[in-house]
């Protein structure tokens, strides 16, 4: 199981994704109960239906599925999870920084799949609040230093909206 | 130049603290290989063919003495007594131990040098022209823009994963010298209407697919600049090809769209950040400009009469001072090339000798100052006139006053297969045997000005597509073929080359380059430089002599037959 850290400390973690078996389709699959997150096209295929059952929705986002597409429906997620299949993909960075700061999302966004300790720093400032550690990283390290790394940014971005030139004494 | 402050420094050094933390972790296995990869390659660390390869970044080309001489020790120390100064305002150790990396990066660090992004799939170290801020045909200086354009790359949380690497260049001289159109962003500084600011060009590229870049925008000022790269970034993170690595680069997103597409993308995208927190101030652009300040110039003649005299007299200084030296705005003054081209020697290698000694030259001619250029030189920005006699002989002494800068021998070169994994082929001794082949520098300076450029693969690192004469190593049945292409170039009218034809034998190179230069020399006008000769006679004739007598294509493949 992946370690949730959340608030920069070790969390548990009620939510489980909605994984859909071979064969399965966003229409038809069974919409399970407790805290689940959808995978963006069976919120898109049944929305309605989630919200009349779902009082706690999450929301499902890979790489090139765009935050556009939900734009209009954030209100209804408690989490969202932004995938990385591959540390190495960064389009999740623009994901989070376009729900932060465009689409104004304020509930948790959690980075989930290969996450690991020395990209927490970036996820962070693009706006996670919350991460799904990699099987097998140690959150000990991860909450020692990682999120520490550099004590401050020259650039803008959801941490710290000013950029260092505008804060620069 | 650019003076680090408190924040500055300690940006730096916890990068320095992160590396070695993420080496011990790699070291201990908590890393895998796959982890660790991309975390080295943003500290310039490569694992290469013989050793580890080590990139240290000259931001936009600009060092002073000090952080010269941080250069030789640790190349004494930590490497083999040398370095090589790449086509990208890098330093590169071909012999480090990655265990060393981080005390290495400590060393550097207390001279404000690092290794930040000098490699891997991220915001890549600014470039610019050499001659920033003494230039006679400057416009407007690149560099406060070019620094600020630094801090913004610097660990951008958002881009440090991008699809491919990416690579900004920046100009602000009538005639392009930083290749802007072959590059992911290419910015020309002008004025328009009062005001400053960047046209700015997008998708170009050398390596496998060369693409000169597209206009996005004729003109932007420059308070925009950070927003707009950031939208420009944005679109590519997002689309960009991620699906295979050699359609990955913007060029080819940029290509896919059409620039009219991918314009409206950026500009509906910078919709939203234009005139936000991240618009540069005046306040910070005046910040960083008071760092590239001229330095104080003495009120000079505009001809020393010692200097003249002796021009005269010395056919050996003038010479020298006829190729490496460098129009410049203040009067009595001259910016200098100092060659890393002598003849026989890797072009852009420089020993930790040499290095301390062009230290020395700078702090004593250069207000202690250095600039690297793209082709692989160090510039000397600002000599006087009077003491270019007494720097020459220091230079010469040193091996650096090859006066070769735009000649034949002048030759821009990567590091090829002697040391790079990714090389078809090597370039280093192709270099070097064109260079003795034509070591009369009468003859040289006969031939007159022709760039050749020669990269052992694709890559381009050793810019092929845009010299004259371009040199590209392949691969043909396991041996190391050269692909020869005429008449690219670079500046405002930059192009690439097109290819003459079949490839050649590493040991035919020598002749090859002499049949182009005798078929130049028979057919040029008087005052006709290579390439005007080119552009009016056109590859045929140089095509005809190169394979004159020679079998190739369907002879070639009937002559194997039989054989
Ligand atoms: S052009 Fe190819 S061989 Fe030369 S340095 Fe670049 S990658 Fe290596």
């Amino acid at each position: 199981m992946a370690q949730l850290i959340k608030n920069h400390s070790p969390a548990s973690d009620s939510w489980s994704v909605l994984q859909l078996a071979e064969g399965e389709t966003p229409e038809t699959v069974a919409l399970p109960a407790g805290d689940v997150i959808f995978p963006l096209a069976v919120w898109l295929a049944r929305k309605a239906e989630i919200v009349s059952c779902h009082k706690r929705i999450g929301l499902l986002l890979q790489p090139d599925e765009p935050v556009e597409a939900v734009a209009g429906d954030l209100e209804y997620f408690i989490v969202i999870a932004v995938n990385f299949p591959k540390f190495v993909d960064g389009r999740g960075y623009s994901t989070a920084a376009l729900l932060r700061q465009r689409y104004r999302y304020e509930g948790e966004l959690r980075a989930v799949g290969d996450v690991l300790h020395d990209q927490l720093f970036y996820l962070k400032r693009v706006g996670f609040d919350s991460y799904a550690l990699k099987e097998g990283k140690d959150p000990a390290v991860a909450l020692q230093s990682a999120f520490a790394t550099f004590g401050d940014s020259y650039q803008a971005s959801t941490d710290q909206p000013q950029p260092l030139f505008r804060r620069r004494a | 130049m650019y003076q680090y402050d408190a924040l500055d420094r300690q940006l730096v050094n916890e990068r320095v603290a992160q590396f070695r933390d993420q080496v011990a972790r790699w070291k201990a296995g908590a890393l895998s290989d796959d982890e660790f990869r991309p975390l080295r390659l943003q500290n310039g660390l490569y694992i290469q063919r013989h050793a580890p390869m080590f990139r240290i970044a000259v931001p936009y080309g600009m060092l002073n003495s000090a952080q010269m001489r941080t250069l030789a020790s640790v190349a004494t120390q930590y490497d083999r007594g040398y370095g090589h100064f790449t086509t990208r305002h890098n330093l590169q150790l071909n012999w480090p131990k990655i265990e060393d990396v981080p005390d290495i990066l400590a060393e550097l660090a207390k001279v404000d040098m690092h290794a930040i992004q000098t490699s891997g799939n991220c915001l890549r170290n600014i470039t610019t022209d050499q001659f920033a801020g003494v230039a006679a045909d400057e416009i407007i200086d690149p560099r406060p823009l070019a620094e600020i354009l630094r801090q913004w790359t610097t660990f951008h949380p958002e881009f440090a994963f991008l699809p491919r690497k990416f690579k900004i260049a920046i100009s602000g001289t009538r005639d392009d010298r930083a290749v802007t159109w072959f590059h992911d962003i290419g910015l020309h500084l002008k004025e328009q209407d009062g005001q400053v600011g960047f046209t700015v060009i997008v998708g170009g590229g050398l390596g496998r697919t060369p693409i000169r870049g597209q206009v996005v925008r004729e003109f932007l000022p420059w308070q925009h600049i950070l927003t707009y790269c950031e939208a420009i970034l944005r679109v590519y993170n997002r689309y960009g090809r991620r699906d295979n690595a050699y359609k990955a680069r913007i060029k080819i997103l940029v290509q896919a769209l059409g620039v009219d597409a991918f314009a409206e993308q950026v500009e509906a995208e910078w919709a939203h950040s234009k005139d936000g927190p991240a618009t540069i101030t005046q306040a910070e652009f005046d910040r960083v400009a008071a760092h590239f300040g001229a330095p104080a110039y003495q009120s000079l003649s505009p001809l020393d009469a010692a200097f003249a005299e002796k021009i005269q007299h010395e056919k050996s200084f003038r010479n020298w001072v006829d190729r490496n030296t460098h129009a410049h705005k203040a009067p009595g003054y001259v910016a200098v090339t100092l060659s890393l081209k002598k003849h026989g020697v890797p072009p852009g290698d420089i020993t930790s000798g040499q290095m301390l000694a062009v230290a020395d030259l700078a702090d004593r001619y250069s207000f202690g100052e250095l600039r690297i250029s793209h082709e692989q030189n160090i510039i000397l920005a600002d000599v006087r006139q009077a003491d270019l006699h007494d720097l020459w002989q220091q230079a010469k002494a040193a091996g650096l006053a090859t006066p070769n800068t735009g000649l034949l021998t002048g030759i821009i070169c990567c590091p090829g297969g002697d040391f790079c994994d990714l090389a078809n082929a090597k370039s280093i001794p192709i270099a070097n045997a064109i260079q003795a082949r034509f070591d009369d520098l009468d003859y040289l300076f006969d031939i007159g000005e022709i760039d050749l450029n020669i990269s052992g693969c694709m890559n381009a690192c050793g810019h092929h597509h845009v010299g004259h004469i371009g040199v590209l190593g392949v691969d043909k049945n396991d041996a190391e073929f050269y692909q020869v292409t005429l008449g690219g170039r670079q500046g405002n009218d930059a192009k690439l080359g097109k290819v003459i034809g079949p490839s050649f034998a590493a040991g035919e190179m020598p002749d090859v380059v002499d049949k182009i230069i005798k078929v130049y020399l028979e057919n040029r006008h008087a005052d006709e430089r290579f390439l005007d000769t080119f552009d009016r006679i056109g590859i045929d004739p140089f095509k005809n002599r190169v394979y004159e007598g020679r079998a190739h294509g369907k002879a070639k493949a009937a002559e194997k037959e039989a054989a």
